[in-house]
């Protein structure tokens, strides 16, 4: 049996202890992972490693990672959606539609199109809980309606003709660099910063945040301790409705034009941040800093990849391998850590 | 006293669950501040009767009266509002949180955007845990703890929140008699300050030492309250199960038969160090100890679970290296953890499929195919061998009472006919009857020439079962024991000294 320590002994013990624990964290090791992959780019692509092409890419993702953010919520609370790419059409093209052919002001335009994206969160949500439906199954099928509704009544067609207000580029920082390369903070990563900081507040800092992880953890535990399952389903899935429709809206700022097809296929890219990040898809586990750094991954090798020219298939590839070897290593290490201990090495209190 | 309105009375209550009548028209009462124990074999409702109470499972019909007055369609909310705590049998605990978000889960209770108060969480869970006098790792994530512990973590979360009727369905089954000490006498204190307590437990001299008053179950219907002092232990179990429970075998001598497992001095780090035993054929071996003595530790070890670091096991002579639980399967040694209801069993899957789980090679037919009557059958068998109270085959081990779904654990172990067959605390949570047809099962398997090693909590049990019995302590084997040579309470008195 291990004696008690003391004194400073007892400092490295719990600097140990801490770094046990951090060493099971998966943000620790998609950090390292992305560290390295980061420098070796930075070596093998000149271009790489800039502030422009760093501030760049985070644009790039910006529509992903806010949608993420609504994911990994619907995530932890034990569920899965497909549905996002489909509500965040269909919201940008409600908001498109009101915009371009009623002139609508901005405020209103932007308050519809959330509330479709909530709505449709709503929808989901009223299935899986009251119609007991499995998420997944609920999501496809509604998925497959929103999105065929959308294409029926667009006709497929895009618009063009977005206002002003939507489509011009909102600088909220520039700055020369001495290399004569310009930085830009614009409003998809100011907006993508803003849903970080609020979905991580809303996870870890109230009571609805910490009733959502106890849930994904033990739905019925959560239910018999007097957690409202329902509501906290409804939350779950219109956050995420909400975030998919404020991605759809920052995505047609970015192109310019509200397409109706332009966001299919990103579910796995987001799933996949999201996943890679730590969150599973048992529900219960994840966090906000871990869902980012995994869209910061999947950015890097995508980008590195094509500095270096490399096909885009193989990209796909190296995004699948990515995602096996960081989640088994993951599991490897918190599997090791979960040794059954022995009381003498539980700490005393006092 | 018994003028006044009880806290809690429920009247024609009954609940049924498809096709099974899990409670039958009962009347009952709990009083302010008393300490009310209910008994009852495997499956008679106990659980049930708690969950409806406590507005888990909606009654089919009936009434529920807290404070005089009735509660209409109540849910697990209200309850807790009117002052209703419960420690489930299953726990019901959060393994993705810690040991403090668990015990203080109640705090995030509140408002949806009310922020989280840490601070205050870590002091309500360091409390308890030092009322309960137990030390516990708080910011250990629960998935990690040995069960024990978990046990430990609802309990405190029970005691964590205002309450004036704690229901502890099976709060002991985990715990060895130290803490058991310990929770009694916080019940004690709880009657004190007018909190009444419902206990639930098969250890029936528990429930003899802490309770007033005692209601006896049977297939669902209340057979009756008496006031403890008016009944012993032995008629409980005659209410219980309307049969005279006997129990005790005589301990043999098994020095003349020939060695099946032996053990030279094993060691893991933090576990155990340098142990040392020989189990003969047809040999029950008993280890006693306290929590974290390292017994369950060294029949992981012995199961292949974890790697030994120093040290043989050797089979029937011949080395043995196990690299995994796999191995250890194929070499015959069969393990029953005491973590059979996260570890043992698929719930949502049917108790046919749990049970021949672990036997589906023996099954397959000449085409590599599992005929279904040889399934059944076989299923069938082991269900009457153990006496497992099932609704049928198909029925998801979900929806099994506690007592039932542990014997279906051992049903599963059994039936892959094992040379070496670890048990580790086989009979928590079974009732006295069927304590005794596991008791029997296993002499029954020691005659067939099976070496069985029993680890148990519970010193009487060991006595009523062993043919030796070893004592382990902060991880060594430092005393044997003959049952019958030696006395259970001198036994007693080495453990807990
Ligand atoms: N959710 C459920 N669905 C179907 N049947 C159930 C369910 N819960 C309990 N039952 C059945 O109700 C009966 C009573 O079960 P209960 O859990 O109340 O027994 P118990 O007295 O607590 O037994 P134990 O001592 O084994 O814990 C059992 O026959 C059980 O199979
Ligand atoms: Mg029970």
């Amino acid at each position: 049996m291990p004696e008690p320590a003391s004194g400073p002994d007892r400092a490295v013990g719990a600097a140990l202890a801490r770094w046990r624990r951090l060493r099971r964290r998966p943000e620790t090791w998609l950090f390292l992972v992305i560290l390295a992959v980061g420098t070796l780019f930075g070596l093998m692509a000149p271009g790489f490693l800039t502030l422009p092409n760093v501030i760049d890419l985070l644009e790039t993702y910006s529509v992903q990672a806010i949608i993420a953010m609504g994911l990994f919520v619907v995530l932890v609370s034990g569920g899965i959606d497909i549905s996002f790419a489909a509500t965040a059409s269909v919201a940008q093209y409600c908001a498109a539609l009101l915009a371009s052919r009623l002139g609508l002001p901005a405020p209103l335009v932007i308050l519809a199109g959330l509330a479709v994206g909530v709505g449709l969160g709503c929808v989901n949500a009223a299935l899986i809980h009251h119609l007991r439906i499995t998420s997944i199954i609920a999501t496809i099928a509604m998925m497959s309606v929103s999105f065929s509704l959308l294409m029926y009544f667009s006709g497929g067609r895009s618009i063009y003709d977005l206002p002003d207000w939507w489509t011009s580029r909102v600088v909220f920082y520039r700055a020369e660099l001495a290399s004569g390369d310009i930085v830009r903070v614009t409003l998809p990563v100011v907006l993508m910063g803003a849903m970080a900081l609020l979905t991580w507040a809303l996870m870890t800092r109230t009571s609805i945040g910490r009733q959502i992880y106890a849930m994904g953890g033990n739905p019925e535990a959560a239910r018999r301790v007097g957690i409202d399952v329902g509501r906290l389903t409804y939350v779950a899935y219109g956050y995420l409705g909400f975030a998919a429709a404020l991605g759809g809206l920052v995505q047609a700022h970015r192109v310019g034009e509200s397409v109706p097809n332009a966001m299919v296929n990103t579910e796995l890219a987001v799933l996949s941040a999201a996943v890679l990040g730590g969150a599973s898809l048992a529900g219960g586990v994840g966090t906000v800093p871990g869902v980012l750094l995994g869209i910061v991954l999947l950015a890097i090798l995508q980008n590195g990849l094509n500095l270096l020219g490399v096909s885009p298939y193989f990209f796909q590839i190296v995004i699948g391998v990515t995602i096996l070897v960081s989640t088994s290593i993951t599991v490897l290490s918190s599997r090791r850590g979960r040794r059954l201990r022995t009381l003498g090495e539980a700490p005393s209190h006092g | 006293m018994s003028g006044e309105t009880p806290f809690l009375r429920i009247k024609g209550v009954s609940k049924r669950f498809g096709g099974v009548q899990a409670l039958i028209d009962v009347d009952w009462e709990v009083r302010r501040g008393e300490v009310h124990c209910l008994v009852g074999e495997n499956g008679c409702g106990k659980s049930t009767l708690i969950k409806t109470v406590a507005g888990v499972h909606p009654p089919t019909a009936g009434t529920i009266e807290i404070d005089g007055r009735p509660v209409p369609s109540l849910d697990p909310a209200k309850a807790k509002a009117l002052g209703i705590q419960v420690i489930f049998q299953d726990l019901s605990l959060f393994p993705n949180l810690t040991v403090v978000e668990n015990v203080a889960v109640e705090s995030t209770l509140g408002p949806a955007l009310r922020p989280v108060q840490k601070a205050g969480m870590r002091r309500i869970a360091g409390e308890v845990l030092a009322r309960l006098d137990f030390p516990l790792d708080l910011d250990a994530l629960v998935a990690d703890l040995p069960v024990a512990e978990r046990q430990i973590t609802a309990i405190a979360r029970g005691l964590a929140a205002k309450a004036r009727l704690i229901f502890m369905d099976e709060p002991t089954a985990s715990l060895t008699r130290a803490e058991v000490d310990r929770l009694l006498a916080i019940v004690a204190r709880l009657r004190g300050d007018g909190i009444a307590v419902v206990f639930v437990s098969h250890r029936l001299d528990e429930v003899v030492k802490v309770a007033e008053r005692l209601t006896v179950m049977r297939d669902g219907r209340k057979v009756g309250t008496w006031p403890v002092a008016e009944v012993d232990q032995r008629r409980i179990g005659h209410l219980m199960t309307g049969v005279d429970v006997e129990h005790g075998v005589v301990a043999r001598d098994m020095r003349a038969a020939p060695p099946l497992l032996a053990v030279e001095g094993l060691s893991r780090r933090g576990e155990f160090a340098d142990v040392s035993l020989t189990l003969r054929k047809g040999e029950v071996l008993g280890i006693v100890g306290l929590l974290g003595a390292g017994r369950t530790e060294l029949a992981l070890t012995l199961f292949g679970m974890n790697r030994a670091e120093g040290g043989r096991i050797l089979l029937e002579g011949r080395d043995l290296a196990l690299r995994s639980n796999r191995d250890a399967v194929r070499a015959g040694i069969a393990y029953v953890s005491e973590d059979r209801l996260s570890l043992g069993l698929v719930l949502p899957q049917s108790i046919g499929d749990n049970l021949v789980l672990a036997v589906m090679r023996r099954l397959k037919n000449r085409l590599g195919l599992m005929p279904q009557a040889r399934r059944r059958a076989l299923a069938a068998e082991w269900v009457e061998r153990l006496k497992v109270t099932i609704p049928g085959l198909d029925a998801p081990v979900r929806t099994l009472s506690g007592g039932n779904q542990q014997r279906v654990v051992l049903a599963k172990w059994l039936a892959t006919r094992p040379r070496v067959l670890i048990l580790d605390s086989p009979t928590v949570g079974v009732d006295i009857k069927n304590k005794q047809g596991i008791y029997e099962v296993v002499a029954d398997l020691a005659r067939g020439g099976v070496g069985v090693i029993l680890i148990s909590d519970e010193v009487a049990e060991t006595f009523a079962t062993c043919d030796r019995v070893l004592h382990m302590r902060a991880g060594r084997i430092v005393g044997e024991a003959v049952p019958g040579v030696v006395s259970e309470h001198e036994m007693e008195e080495r453990i807990y000294a």
